[in-house]
């Protein structure tokens, strides 16, 4: 089935493009505008507005045509294994579990970047989204940077840690790859493997490769807290 | 005249209480110091630039007498020490202090009385700076007027100095009255300013002296083009607080987000580090006529806006009370609140106009800064730009001094050109076309409005009650403000505070503080 914008009718294809060039309003400036739009595939494009929006620049609405058509029954995606949960969802789920979910972060070895675990842990969060120290049901601790892996699992013992998040953020020559494994085969060593969950984050992880380093979830670039939140809820409270 | 009813017994009874809390701190405050107050007094003194491998100067010096246990006696005896032993001047000094094979140990030789006299004229000199750079606000301010209230304010971020100052002008142009460049992440976090002109930053630029003295400059440019006094603004918070006050002091900024308790709760700041930075920071602003911004309206964007809203007025007072103990006038003082109620909530709007009403009344000589909707912001443009619209008619209905503007694109990214230009046309449009409601409009004396008014005011001074008995310290480590919890000695920072010895030596702290 092929697909076009709908505006007032089935298959007009009418789109609202919004964007600014650096020139000053004039025809010429219009002229532009209306070019711009056309090269986006618009057809018969109005300018419905032309304003100076800084000297030397006009910030234009326009309106047109979109000749562009998909075919959706190409598509396909599959679906993402967890969806984030509300708030309120994880809250009241980390409560019928009857404790709090102690979780404990560090960048561990040479890394000093703390923004992903910051990100993730703290309160403040990330994009909007704030961190596990937010919620009721988590008890987060975030050990910061630079800390050794037997550093990180002896507190993390001693916390009682339901998870262990692991950050690497710098990384040169696969050192991230290296450091994380080794963290994961001393759990194993120590026989305490099974007792965690253990997660991996950093712009260069993805879930695959934290799979494969022993770990039991991968996140890259744009987690949100409430994406952790909502693996660990899966995880760890059982049926909804 | 829009008016709620304000009990004023009992915001005097507020006030008396964040007064008490204020002076238990204020205590701790006096018999301490921390490597940034130190670090601040040497800038302030006359030390510039680098050292070794890229490292401040003044973290050089600082961190070495720290380490050799001697910072008790304050780093400017050992400037006074060095100069009466023949260093050139402070900086000089300071090069010595950080380089020298040897400590000096302060077993003989000059005495803190000694030190003292020498410093005096860098002292003079301090103080001439700070007061030089104000003259030159006023005189600026007084010869082209900045526009009516509330003042526009907006934020650049594009980690570019240079593209944040062309940006500046650009806003300028489309009527924003007050520039804030938003700093690079977690610089707040950094226990040294960068230094120089940067170009790399990621969620922001960096706060250094030389990129103030770039946007300054372009806002000028602006002022004089406009026709309108253009202000500037940056961030007096995090690890450097007090550096980054003497900088903008100046460097000439007009504006500083400055909060006693943002650090602790927000960046997980060590609390005892933050009261000490926080104070001597203030003192130089006070000095230099800056106007603070608080930050209270964070408070709401991790709890309730509506269960929580009584933490802002408290949080408020209790500001209020560190700010006039560092010697701050009312004038100065841009306490924080926020428009972050659920706008899905029946009548959501009658609370904020409730809540925006009694604080302009409560604090009626303070540039009350009035804060945008941002936790309920999607990424629906269309719907963001009507919820600020809203939120511009609470501000220039009920007067605030500062708003800074909603962004339809809020959720999404940093604002666009085009995003912030619709934004400050939609301000002036909603100020404009509302301007005397505020005047013409009375709400019921029992209405909805003002009932939630008096509930807000008296669940604020049951809270200031409750952290007074308990102290600010058990306070916070109960969560008593944005539900989070931090102890005395916990957070970033801690380290580097120091107990003043009996014979601590600060004559520039002293000459702000008489």
């Amino acid at each position: 089935m092929m697909l076009r914008a709908y505006g007032d009718r089935e298959g007009d294809g009418m789109v609202q493009l919004s964007f600014t060039l650096a020139l000053a309003p004039s025809a010429r400036a219009r002229e532009a505008a209306k070019r711009f739009a056309e090269q986006h595939g618009l057809r018969e494009p109005l300018v419905a507005t032309m304003e100076a929006c800084a000297e030397g620049y006009s910030y234009f609405v326009v309106y047109g045509h979109s000749m562009h058509a998909v075919d959706v029954d190409q598509i396909d995606v599959p679906e993402i294994r967890t969806g984030a949960l509300s708030r309120e969802e994880i809250e009241s789920r980390i409560k019928k579990r009857g404790k709090k979910i102690v979780v404990v972060g560090a960048c561990t070895g040479s890394d000093a970047h703390t923004v992903g675990i910051d990100a993730i842990l703290n309160y403040k969060g990330y994009a909007g989204d704030k961190g596990l120290e937010s919620y009721k049901g988590f008890e987060a601790y975030n050990l910061g940077a630079q800390v050794e892996n037997d550093q990180l699992a002896a507190r993390a013992r001693s916390l009682g840690a339901d998870a262990i998040l692991v950050s690497q953020v710098i990384t040169q020559r696969n050192c991230h790859k290296e450091n994380a494994l080794a963290f994961s085969q001393l759990a194993e060593r120590e026989g305490w493997r099974k007792d965690v969950v253990l997660l991996l984050g950093g712009p260069r992880i993805d879930h695959k490769l934290a799979l494969e380093l022993g770990f039991d979830a991968g996140f890259g670039p744009g987690t949100k807290p409430g994406d952790v939140a909502s693996f660990l809820v899966e995880r760890l409270c059982g049926e909804p | 005249m829009a008016h709620v009813p304000m009990d004023e017994k009992k915001v005097a009874s507020c006030r008396a209480l964040a007064a008490s809390v204020a002076t238990d701190v204020q205590r701790y405050i006096d018999a301490h110091t921390s490597v940034g107050v130190e670090r601040t007094m040497l800038r302030a003194l006359g030390v510039e630039g680098l050292g070794a491998e890229g490292a401040p100067l003044v973290n050089l010096a600082v961190d070495r007498y720290q380490k050799a246990g001697l910072l008790d006696r304050g780093i400017s005896f050992f400037v006074g020490r060095q100069l009466i032993s023949g260093a050139k001047n402070v900086q000089d000094a300071t090069e010595r202090l950080a380089y020298a094979p040897d400590i000096d140990e302060p077993t003989s030789g000059p005495t803190p009385a000694e030190a003292r006299a020498a410093l005096a004229p860098h002292v003079t000199a301090a103080l001439e700076r700070i007061d030089r750079a104000r003259d030159q606000r006023e005189a600026l301010k007084a010869r082209v007027a900045p526009g009516p209230a509330p003042l526009k304010y907006v934020i650049v971020a594009t980690g570019n100095i240079y593209d944040d100052a062309l940006q500046a002008k650009a806003a300028a142009f489309a009527g924003a009255d007050i520039i804030a460049v938003i700093r690079a992440t977690a610089q707040s976090l950094l226990d040294y300013v960068p230094h120089g002109a940067t170009t790399e930053g990621y969620g922001g630029t960096f706060a250094t002296q030389e990129n103030f003295r770039i946007v300054r400059t372009a806002v000028d440019e602006a002022t004089e083009k406009y026709g309108r006094y253009i202000h500037q603004t940056n961030y007096s918070s995090g690890l450097c607080m007090a550096e980054i006050a003497w900088m903008a002091a100046v460097e000439r900024l007009d504006m500083l987000l400055n909060d006693a308790m943002y650090g602790i709760l927000f960046r997980d700041i060590n609390m005892c580090r933050t009261f000490v930075d926080q104070y001597v920071s203030r003192r130089i602003i006070a000095r230099s006529g800056i106007v603070i911004n608080t930050g209270e309206d964070n408070y709401l964007t991790t709890a309730d806006a509506v269960e929580k809203a009584h933490t802002v007025l408290a949080s408020q007072f209790i500001n209020e009370a560190f700010a006039l103990r560092a010697g701050l006038r009312e004038e100065q003082l841009g306490l924080g609140h926020a428009y972050e109620i659920n706008p899905w909530l029946e009548d959501s709007f009658l609370l904020e106009v409730a809540q925006a009403q009694l604080i302009r009344q409560i604090f009626p000589r303070h540039p009350i800064k009035w804060m945008p909707p941002t936790k309920h912001k999607t990424g629906d443009v269309f719907q963001s730009h009507v919820h600020d619209a809203m939120f511009n008619l609470v501000g220039v209905t009920t007067n605030q001094s500062i708003e800074l503007l909603g962004m339809f694109s809020e959720a999404i990214h940093n604002p666009l050109l085009m995003d912030r230009y619709l934004s400050l046309k939609a301000a002036n449009y909603v100020y404009t076309t509302c301007k005397h409601l505020g005047e013409e409009i009375e709400f019921k004396p029992n209405g909805r409005v003002a009932q939630r008014a008096v509930q807000v005011l008296d669940e604020a001074h049951e809270l200031l009650g409750e952290v007074e008995r308990d102290t600010i310290w058990n306070a916070i480590a109960r969560g008593a403000f944005a539900d989070v919890k931090r102890t005395r000695e916990g957070g970033k920072g801690f380290a580097g505070v120091v107990a003043r010895g009996h014979d601590y030596c600060n004559p520039l702290l002293e000459a702000l503080e008489r």
